[in-house]
């Protein structure tokens, strides 16, 4: 990671977001009268806000981070997740689904499910995301403080108190509608803060012709770049279509995909199932004021979403393109180096000399444990790069010494009692001497530190390409659009940390705590009375449920446990990286199947609550197994049969998805019609599409009825198509 | 929502624009030699966020009229 210094502008325009995001929560604090307020902005808030806060909801640092990540490394084909894989499903979301999720009255999309099947599937459902949401969050977070304590030397943990404080305060104070608002606010700061990087970026390469120029020679050798092995190459087209490579089949496109996976796998299974099931962003268009205005939601983030790629993914060509570039002077990011290797680095480095130079370089790569150019080592070795390093550590060793020295002269020397008063002011001044000589020689030993890094980085012959779009960042932002940029990254991982805490306390409170509450303490039960003449009889009596003020206050104190396990889970991130990547595949199994549920259950009144619930379970245990007997990559295949090898992890996971659909689908369908209907079609009027009033539009003007604003979309979702065929 | 999400989102990127454009009038030129390619990106960002703080205020104040209107 590179190091970035910030200048008194570039905190005060950090400073002023924060006091903007706090400033909000606080002013909404007089509006959270009753749960509802709190939990789900009781319906009140207009469209535009809604549907920028629902794109916002899923526009996290990490899929900022990770677009540009994948423009570099995939091309243009990385718009596929935007003009494939969410376009058609949020236009879907609007005009087919959320007339049942808005007008069945439920709070969130687990209680959906549970008035249309049954507790079964509400739990699943409800549980699944609740952890996932808490992690969600508590990744996103690592991933914020880690980035703050490399670039910027803050600590670790302080970074990441400090962070989800403002978080809390803001969410504690404002509910759901907070998290809305400031989502709205980092919309605009993320697309106004990275827009001059990708002009001055785009502006630099030359224009779009140069780039395409030159995305077209990365092709025909993408090893130059370190982007693909030595000898693997492609049409010139690869990086700048993103269609043709694909219809070509999956060892013509750097994602290694065929296209039935593109579009089955991620354009209808993962994309419906996350734009349309998802409760973190359903939740954005549920607190809209009316609705029309909830169907409006997605089209109106679709507008902004469409168009994303210009601002996520280019940043990912542009570094391409410059780094091929010999002129710019720009090169990927190379990953960054392990400190305890670092420093086994140093050793091996300080004893080489010129003439050694072969075996030295063995050794140092062999030390980093990363692919390294020779070449560049031998540079370092010849000119004695690493000489300030060791110098400055001699010297800091020195000034460690004279300062402990000095200390325990003192202290002796205050024990002793007999030593004069100028003889204690003397020793004294001299321990203050020698304790700001080693402050000095810390500082000067970890500017060396740092910039010998920085030259032995750049030996690495590998790329760090989530560190691309800060590399940009880096290169084009002087100080103040420093502190803008910066700004931006940092809102949309606290906006993405407080989307996933609304949607966990909302689900929380709702769905686990009054569903298990009202099952277990306020169900009707029997009771015994004894009458005067003493004869028993039988009763049921219904408990009273808490008032709302007790689910008000169970909201609030959830939000505070969700962010404190939030943490923790940073925590669990930092120290067991590997166990993180189970737990989101784990999640990836959970998913995967999820919209085949939902699809029958909003379509076919047969489909009962059994027929979900095996349905869904056996969806997952599908993922889980296909991932068990293939492998991509070297991944999957711990079923210990590895039935069939994938080009890329992502063809793995798409196929993975499909399969998961397909027989959670079949399963559902199969086991509903063997079991009986528990639900009348009274029940179900309102939940169902054949047993629900169509919604009418007539009362809008055309312009803004959602079935003409999805097909416009649908319309320029093709034609980006075409343009990039 | 009884708050009028344009009066902060307008305000915020105001007084940020002002500290940009103003930092762009003051600083070296240098700076943006070494960065931006010798455009004061500073100052010409500064304004296009003053310009859009300033679209969200009017069109806040005009919704507060017009609800006092109504």
């Amino acid at each position: 990671m590179q190091s970035i210094t910030l200048g008194w502008l570039d905190y005060a325009i950090l400073g002023i977001y924060v006091a903007f995001v706090v400033g909000i929560g606080f002013a909404l604090k007089r509006y959270m009268k009753t749960s509802s307020d709190f939990l789900t902005s009781s319906r009140g808030i207009p469209t535009w806000v809604t549907g920028l806060a629902f794109i916002s909801a899923n526009l996290g640092a990490l899929e900022l981070v990770g677009m540009a990540a994948s423009g570099a490394k995939y091309g243009i084909a990385t718009a596929h997740f935007y003009w494939v894989g969410a376009i058609p499903a949020m236009v879907f979301l609007a005009i087919f689904m959320m007339p049942f999720y808005y007008g069945s009255k439920a709070r969130s999309v687990p209680e959906y499910l549970k008035m249309r099947f049954d507790e079964r599937v509400r739990g699943v459902n409800s549980i699944a995301f609740a952890v996932m949401t808490v992690f969600a969050s508590g990744i996103s977070m690592n991933a914020l403080a880690k980035l703050l304590n490399q670039l910027l030397g803050w600590n670790y943990h302080l970074a990441l108190w400090v962070c989800s404080g403002v978080v809390l305060i803001y969410v504690l104070k404002g509910g759901l509608t907070s998290a809305i608002y400031t989502e709205v606010l980092q919309f605009f700061m993320i697309v106004l803060g990275f827009a001059p990087v990708v002009y001055l970026g785009l502006k630099d390469a030359g224009g779009w012709t140069a780039v395409t120029n030159a995305l077209h020679g990365v092709a025909a050798n993408p090893a130059a770049l370190d982007l693909k092995p030595i000898g693997e190459s492609y049409a010139a087209n690869a990086w700048t279509s993103a269609w043709q490579p694909l219809l070509a089949g999956p060892e013509c496109n750097p994602m290694g995909v065929d296209w039935f996976a593109m579009v089955f796998g991620l354009g209808f299974v993962l994309s419906f199932g996350y734009w349309c099931t998802n409760f973190l962003v359903v939740q954005r268009a549920m607190a809209a004021k009316n609705m029309t205005a909830a169907r409006n939601t997605p089209l109106v983030a679709a507008v902004p979403k469409m168009l994303f790629p210009a601002l996520v993914i280019l940043p990912g060509l542009l570094a391409i393109a410059l780094a091929s570039m010999p002129g710019k002077h720009y090169r990927l990011p190379p990953p960054p180096i392990d400190s305890e290797n670092f420093v086994a680095a140093i050793q091996v480095m300080s004893k080489a000399t010129a003439q050694d130079s072969d075996a030295a370089f063995k050794q140092v790569s062999s030390t980093i444990g990363m692919k390294m150019s020779k070449e560049k080592v031998t540079a370092l070795i010849t000119s004695f790069a690493v000489a300030p390093v060791t110098e400055a550590a001699a010297q800091l060793q020195a000034a460690t010494t004279r300062a402990t020295d000095s200390k325990t002269a003192l202290k002796a020397l205050k024990r002793k009692g007999t030593a004069t008063a100028a003889e204690i002011a003397a020793a004294e001044a001299s321990t203050e001497t020698a304790k700001q000589e080693l402050r000095a020689m810390e500082k000067k030993h970890a500017v060396a530190s740092q910039a010998f890094n920085e030259r032995l980085r750049d030996t690495v012959e590998a790329n760090d390409y989530d560190g691309v779009i800060l590399s940009l960042v880096k290169k084009y932002c002087p100080t103040g659009l420093l502190g803008l940029a910066l700004t931006a990254l940092l809102a949309s991982f606290m906006s993405g940390m407080a989307g996933n805490v609304t949607a966990f306390n909302t689900v929380w409170t709702y769905d686990l705590y009054q569903s298990a509450r009202r099952r277990i303490f306020d169900a009707p039960r029997a009771c015994t009375i004894v009458g005067k003449d003493g004869k028993e009889t039988e009763v049921m009596v219904t408990p009273k449920e808490p008032s709302d003020s007790h689910y008000m206050w169970m909201g609030r104190f959830i939000t505070v446990v969700g962010i404190l396990l939030s943490i923790g889970c940073a925590y669990f991130a930092r120290m067991y990286n590997n166990a993180m990547d189970v737990i989101q595949l784990v999640f990836g199994f959970v998913n995967a199947p999820l919209f085949a549920t939902f699809l029958l259950g909003m379509f076919w009144k047969r489909c009962t609550g059994t027929g979900a619930f095996l349905g869904l379970l056996g969806g997952i245990g599908t993922s889980a197994l296909v991932h068990g007997m293939t492998l991509a990559e070297g991944k999957g295949g711990w079923l210990g049969v590895q039935y069939y090898e994938f080009p890329s992890t992502m063809a793995q996971n798409f196929w993975l998805a499909s399969f998961a659909f397909i027989v959670c689908f079949v399963l559902t369908a199969g086991i509903s019609l063997a079991t009986k209907r528990t639900k009348t079609d009274a029940e179900l009027t309102g939940l169902v599409y054949s047993l629900t009033p169509k919604t009418v539009d007539a009362t809008q003007s055309w312009i803004q009825r959602p079935a003409v604003l999805g097909t416009i979309l649908l319309i320029g979702c093709v034609i980006l198509n075409f343009l990039f065929w | 929502m009884g708050l009028d999400i344009r009066l902060p989102i307008g305000l915020m990127f105001s007084l940020v624009g002002l500290l940009l454009a103003g930092y762009g009038l003051a600083s070296p030129k240098d700076i943006y030699d070494a960065h931006s390619l010798g455009i004061n990106i500073n100052l010409i960002w500064g304004a296009v966020l003053i310009v859009f703080g300033a679209l969200m205020l009017f069109g806040a104040f005009r919704a507060r009229k017009a609800n006092a209107a109504k």
